[in-house]
């Protein structure tokens, strides 16, 4: 099989490895991965801003560049969300569109429901704080939401619970927001500085090793609070989780 | 007072900097939410109750114009007057009315949030009634000159020792006197009094069942009650889009609205009025004020859907951490975000900002509001209706270019990094960079992935 890899903006420029652990991943897992070279954003700064023609080029830019995968994978839950839920607005009724939506999938999503992967050969012996990244939870399900009732799928963490020698740590509030929400880390800086310090707060209290989470720009804010508040404790993505590497102390 | 607009961040960036109070007020409303997580957990059809009561809510606002002719027939015919108030100075107009042909001096009123739209009681004051709130946060804030900071916990943002020092200079408890039991009592004596000297009561309206032509109240004081039984006038105010349609409905609400209101099964009071009392009057105002407006709204006409029962306040982590106050409006967080800017957008275009679109406020909500989607919606209606400032839009437009040429977006982003891993401390985090006020930047890595991915891609080849 191969897939399309769309790989969030700000992680193509600020964290390579979170790309790099997600191709290995899906290499490892018999995937052949294409990096369309020409793609840059989803176009979710502009949309959440509300700034919706100057979200159009983008949302054609990417279905001009991913329309042909028979599946496009990514390691974020918001993009993918951006695109599965939001698109619709830019280009509803094109040929193809709702297929392309369809297929275009977060990778913990790609990995449970179109590989079906039940078994992961990887270690990682250390204690996880796991961060609910609030699109992949609330707008793509890919785990349990503490507001709701009735059966729900855990796919983050039957994934992360394939791994040897993990363990999660227990929070306070399991899936409380960090307080990023995009153009909101700046727009309202004192609110959102306070939810992401009593997140990694509760982290730390439970006695987490690792933050890690489906989405890097929850823990963009996160660790930009760690470090600023000379915390140690490392954040990571899932992939790198699901790819066994050595969790880089902050310095 | 002159406000051209309200600035959410401003506000809400003073209440987060005492991060004491802001925690505090946090674990007050968090406390809340989890005693609505226990309660929800315990009916196996929680999210079938929800759907069915967004479905009946639906269902009334689609037939709204028939379902309001049924009620007022039916109310009428149980004795009570109806009347139709097209705006906020309209519902005083007709509140004063009442209260003046009965030589009405003395007001005890319940919660009701329709009259705070309407600022009834200013109105009421000016004109030289006595008007008491008898719902025991309402009068608080009512003794503090203060407006209620949520819809169902008026006075959450105010400490224990701070409501000891308001009845102590109110009402005469002794100073430095705490302790809400005792408290309480104080309020309950004096308030008695309130009730027994009041020549009518003003009460709000939970649910109007129009095949009945019966109106809810549900308090857990009791004070309702007792404002509408020992005057003989009862006046209740509601918007119009609190009917539904029959008796049977009613047990699908009740069900909820406690549930997500406040952690309980169910209120201490359901109070059903169908028709005054013997001797006595009941009016019903029926009162419009923007909701017709919001009603043909394509994208807003579901926010009318809401009970105000506040649970997407609790849940909001902004809310909790801002404070009801830093949104300047009647009914303030997440759903307030939706009404106010449809009473006036430019005043309020701040508000579907103050969100992190993190959605849980959607997930709680009794009757299935998608309040965040909504909230998104309305930025690109202040965007394009260029009510949000320059900076923001102009902000965008650059990196929207940036973004569909794939040759800027990397030669930025390569000089984004360069300049990260060169740049002197002080110089990026210069007061410019909001971001960096209390956070690091990420730290820059050398390569991106599309060089690293290239370089893997020709060493394997």
């Amino acid at each position: 099989m191969k897939v399309g890899l769309f790989i969030p903006c700000y992680v193509d420029q600020f964290y390579p490895d979170v790309g790099m652990a997600t191709v290995e991943l899906l290499e490892k897992l018999g995937v052949e991965v294409d990096f369309p070279t020409e793609q840059t954003c989803c176009g979710q700064p502009m949309a959440n801003t509300g700034c919706t023609e100057q979200t159009r080029p983008l949302a054609e830019k990417f279905f001009r560049i991913f329309r042909d995968y028979e599946y496009v994978v990514c390691p974020s839950g918001s993009c993918v969300s951006m695109v599965r839920n939001h698109y619709v607005e830019y280009l509803n009724g094109r040929k193809d569109f709702e297929q392309t939506c369809a297929r275009t999938m977060e990778l913990c999503e790609f990995l449970t429901d179109v590989m079906k992967v039940d078994s992961i050969a990887v270690k990682f012996p250390y204690r996880v704080g796991l961060h609910a990244s609030c699109h992949g939870l609330r707008e793509l399900r890919l785990d349990k939401c503490s507001e709701r009732r009735g059966v729900q799928i855990s796919k983050v963490r039957r994934l992360l619970e394939m791994v040897e020698g993990i363990e999660f740590v227990k929070l306070q509030r399991e899936d409380e927001c960090c307080g990023f929400g995009g153009t909101f880390a700046v727009a309202e800086e004192g609110v959102s500085v306070l939810m992401g310090r009593d997140r990694c707060e509760d982290h730390i209290q439970a006695g987490a090793q690792v933050i890690a989470a489906t989405d890097m720009s929850c823990l963009m804010h996160m660790e930009g609070i760690l470090r600023r508040q000379k915390s140690t404790i490392p954040v990571m993505h899932i992939a790198q989780v699901l790819m066994g590497r050595q969790p880089q102390m902050i310095r | 007072m002159n406000v051209t607009h309200i600035d959410h961040p401003q506000l809400a960036n003073v209440f987060a900097r005492n991060a004491d109070r802001a925690h505090w007020h946090d674990g007050a409303l968090w406390f809340v939410r989890q005693k609505r997580d226990r309660q929800a957990s315990l009916i196996p059809e929680w999210e079938e109750l929800r759907e069915l009561a967004g479905q009946i809510k639906t269902h009334t606002l689609v037939n709204l114009a028939d379902i309001l002719v049924q009620f007022e027939n039916n109310a009428t015919a149980l004795g009570a007057k109806v009347h139709w108030a097209a705006d906020a100075k309209e519902h005083n107009e007709i509140v004063y009315s009442i209260l003046k042909d009965n030589n009405v001096q003395r007001v005890a009123k319940s919660k009701s949030m329709l009259t705070e739209e309407c600022h009834l009681n200013p109105f009421l004051e000016e004109r030289g009634l006595n008007v008491v709130d008898t719902d025991l946060g309402e009068w608080i804030v009512q003794l503090r000159h203060e407006p209620p900071s949520h819809i169902v916990l008026p006075a959450i943002h105010i400490k224990k020792e701070e409501v000891g020092e308001t009845f102590h200079q109110h009402i005469g408890t002794p100073k430095g006197n705490a302790d809400p039991i005792f408290l309480t009592g104080a309020a309950r004596n004096h308030l008695r009094h309130k009730f027994v000297d009041a020549d009518a009561g003003i009460t709000g309206v939970n649910f109007a069942i129009a095949e009945t032509g019966g109106i809810v109240v549900c308090t857990n004081e009791g004070n309702a009650d007792l404002g509408t039984s020992l005057p003989p006038i009862h006046i209740a105010c509601m918007g119009i889009e609190k009917l539904i349609p029959r008796l049977v409905d009613l047990s699908i609400f009740t069900r909820l609205l406690a549930r997500s209101a406040t952690g309980q099964p169910i209120t201490t009071y359901t109070s059903h009025f169908h028709g005054p009392r013997p001797g006595g009057q009941l009016h019903i105002v029926l009162v419009d004020n923007g909701r017709t407006q919001i009603r043909e709204s394509p994208d807003f006409h579901r926010s009318l859907n809401c009970i105000r029962c506040g649970a997407c306040m609790n849940t909001c982590p902004v809310f909790r951490r801002s404070g009801g106050h830093s949104y300047s409006a009647t009914v303030p967080g997440p759903i307030g975000s939706i009404l106010s800017p449809a009473q006036d957008p430019k005043l309020h275009h701040s508000l579907p900002y103050a969100c992190t679109l993190c959605g849980s406020c959607t997930d709680v909500c009794p009757v299935k509001i998608d309040i965040h989607h909504q909230l998104l919606t309305w930025r690109s209606e202040l965007a394009h209706a260029k009510l949000i400032p320059l900076s923001k839009r102009a902000s965008m437009r650059m990196v929207s270019v940036i973004l569909r040429n794939t040759w800027l977006f990397k030669i930025s982003g390569w000089f984004a990094r360069k300049s990260l891993r060169w740049m002197p401390r002080f110089a990026i985090y210069n007061p410019l960079n909001a971001w960096g006020k209390s956070r690091d930047l990420p730290p820059a890595p050398k390569d991106s992935f599309r060089a690293q991915f290239a370089k893997r891609k020709r060493n394997k080849s």
